[in-house]
């Protein structure tokens, strides 16, 4: 954990109305496995802050812990300065989606939506106004007549969030609500979901295991390896300046490249002095064995027939492409180009390798 | 090609009425027998007295006392142990589902024990157990309510159980308490209302075991429906065999009545989408 988790000003929110959510010193074991060790997270209100890592890291335990649904060993949860560790989940007044297709399914999308009005005992006209411009909200109005065993899986979720939201929830919590959708479905969902985060300012935290996903949707995202946070700020940072070897590694593509150290927080790689995202990660001594983590788009390849790499292949991606060489050392590096350039880069061309002075990460 | 795909087909087709003609004769022809027995006037012509005798209750009480007593005692087991197994267990598959997954096993044990142990090991048990039952509620055959709640918990079990296994019930229930709901409220409105065919598969059950039931009942002498079936064919076969197809019948008009329910309600679900 790298970055400080203090609250961050709330990026790129029209009208904000959220209340700031602060987990502080969050333990839970399940048996021997520690699946939050000691985490601190705090979100500023009405900001999208996604929590990202792989299995297992702790993410979703995180997000139960705030729901209510899992109680914390140690720690507390705090809701715009309230303390709620202790408090049901059905008092916490915050709306949730699931992975799973949570739709009751006796129910009409309507009633869904109604439901948690209900038990708040809202009288008909207005509950049933209220889930209309709910419905109209999630873009499913016309479908609200329908049982959730007639809609589609990306449906389903738009009813599951119109349900979260009627309740006019404290905090939103999304678990991985795209994961059960088709590609497409899950890119029109997740643009929607920010739109809609962004419309009613409502304070979230979402939970996903795919990166692409949480940088285009968070204001803010949070890597986690075991338990822990490795490292919380702005997609556009997480990428660009990844904190540490995990995040560099876990966020997108990167290419493992071996280097010596040089001075004042520098690299060697393939005979370019790059500098380093984090300075102090360098070793101490001078000239000693590094591997450097460089991204795909910081790689350029220049056919040249005294080039010293190969071109081993090429994966066409629309308008761009990332093409495999093999550097004389037998490292593998990938590159990231323009797909008109792959003409050039034909199997068994000779290439020369250029990395962008960017800064890079060091591999643990 | 396309000749001897239709000529399987046809042969399929011909075994599946053969196997359904063969299934109908065996499961009909004792029926009918019964019917034709009970339908059997003097001089072998036909003769309704039994059935007329059957549906016309004052009579039939005044005719043959111990049937109708046997009867009444019969329907009320029937509500009694539905309403007694159904308030045990379906709250109790639900919580250990949602709750007590761990218990979930031995639940399932408990519950499946009956169907191990014969009835008549099961009377040997209880019969202790019903000198204190008489001594504290008296020896009306309401009583047997209790036997047969434990009788029909492996069956009752199954039904609930295959009915939770086909729905989300932890995703449903922690939606549900999300969104504001208490325990009571995540099973009443959630969880049972999804369960609902279930539980009228295991009420239907537990009817049709309780109607047909005898050996608990004369082994702790009380008289219920079977009982007094029984005793009935020694003085009368004609209104005995009557009374067992009538018993039949109820239970397969009741599952009728059941499937109905089910498919009426996807039925108009369907209607109102379309």
């Amino acid at each position: 954990m790298t970055a400080s988790p203090v609250a961050a000003e709330p990026v790129g929110a029209a009208a904000r109305h959220g209340v700031p959510v602060r987990l502080a010193g969050l333990r839970r074991s399940f048996g021997t496995t520690h699946a939050l060790d000691g985490l601190d997270l705090d979100l500023a209100p009405g900001e999208l802050v996604a929590l990202l890592g792989p299995s297992g890291c702790g993410k979703t335990t995180a997000l139960r812990v705030l729901a209510g649904l899992e109680e914390a060993d140690a720690g507390r949860v705090l809701v715009d300065g309230e303390d709620v560790t202790d408090r049901p989940v059905n008092r916490r007044g915050m709306g949730m989606v699931f992975q799973a297709y949570s739709l009751f399914p006796h129910l009409t999308a309507r009633e869904n939506v109604e439901f948690g009005l209900r038990l708040r005992g809202r009288p008909g006209a207005r509950r049933r106004q209220r889930a209309e411009e709910m419905l109209e909200l999630v873009g499913i109005a016309a479908h609200g007549h329908r049982f959730p065993h007639q809609l589609s899986g990306g449906q389903q979720q738009r009813v599951a969030l119109a349900r979260a939201l009627a309740i006019e929830p404290r905090v939103l919590l999304l678990d991985e609500p795209l994961s059960a959708l088709d590609a497409k479905v899950r890119v029109q969902l997740r643009d929607e979901i920010r739109r809609i985060q962004l419309e009613v300012g409502t304070t979230t935290l979402f939970v996903t295991h795919d990166q692409e996903e949480a940088l285009a949707v968070a204001d803010r995202v949070g890597v986690m390896r075991g338990g822990r946070l490795e490292q919380l700020a702005t997609p556009a940072e997480i990428y660009l300046r990844p904190a540490t070897a995990f995040v560099a590694d876990f966020v997108g593509l990167s290419n493992r490249i071996p280097g010596r150290s040089g001075p004042d927080g520098t690299i060697r790689v393939l005979g370019q002095t790059l500098p380093l995202v984090a300075p102090d990660a360098a070793p101490g001594t001078p000239d000693a064995p590094v591997t450097a983590l460089v991204r795909p788009e910081a790689v350029d390849l220049l056919p040249a027939p005294d080039g010293d790499a190969r071109v081993l292949a090429a994966s066409f991606l629309g308008p761009i492409s990332r093409v495999s060489v093999t550097l004389p050392d037998g490292t593998p590096v990938v590159a990231q180009v323009g797909s008109d350039r792959l003409a050039d880069l034909t199997p068994g061309t000779p290439v020369r390798v250029r990395l962008r002075p960017a800064p890079v990460a060091l591999a643990s | 090609m396309a000749g001897v795909i239709r000529r399987r087909a046809r042969r399929q087709r011909l075994f599946r009425w053969v196997v359904l003609t063969v299934l109908g004769i065996f499961f009909l022809l004792p029926l009918v027998a019964m019917l034709e027995f009970t339908t059997r006037g003097a001089g072998g012509g036909f003769s309704a007295h039994t059935w007329r005798l059957l549906v016309d209750w004052p009579k039939l009480t005044e005719t043959y006392p111990d049937l109708s007593t046997g009867i009444r005692a019969s329907f009320g087991l029937v509500l009694l142990t539905v309403a007694l197994t159904l308030v045990l267990l379906v709250p109790t598959v639900i919580w250990v589902r949602l709750r007590l997954p761990r218990l979930r096993r031995l639940v399932e044990f408990l519950c499946l024990l009956p169907l191990t142990i014969p009835a008549i090991v099961l009377v040997v048990g209880l019969a202790p157990v019903y000198a204190w039952v008489t001594y504290f509620l008296g020896g009306s055959p309401l009583t047997l309510t209790f036997a047969y709640t434990v009788l029909v918990l492996p069956y009752a079990y199954r039904s609930v159980d295959a009915g939770l296994s086909a729905i989300d019930v932890r995703t449903l229930a922690e939606a549900a308490r999300s969104l504001g709901a208490g325990w009571p409220t995540v099973i009443w409105r959630v969880v049972l209302p999804n369960i609902r065919s279930a539980v009228l598969s295991a009420a239907f059950l537990t009817v049709a075991l309780v109607l047909g039931e005898f050996t608990i009942a004369s082994l702790l002498n009380r008289t219920n429906l079977q009982v007094a079936v029984n005793l009935l064919g020694k003085s009368s076969a004609t209104m005995s065999v009557a009374v067992s197809l009538a018993a039949l019948l109820l239970a397969f008009v009741l599952l009728l009545l059941l499937s109905l329910v089910g498919d009426g309600r996807r039925r108009t679900l369907k209607k109102e989408i379309s």
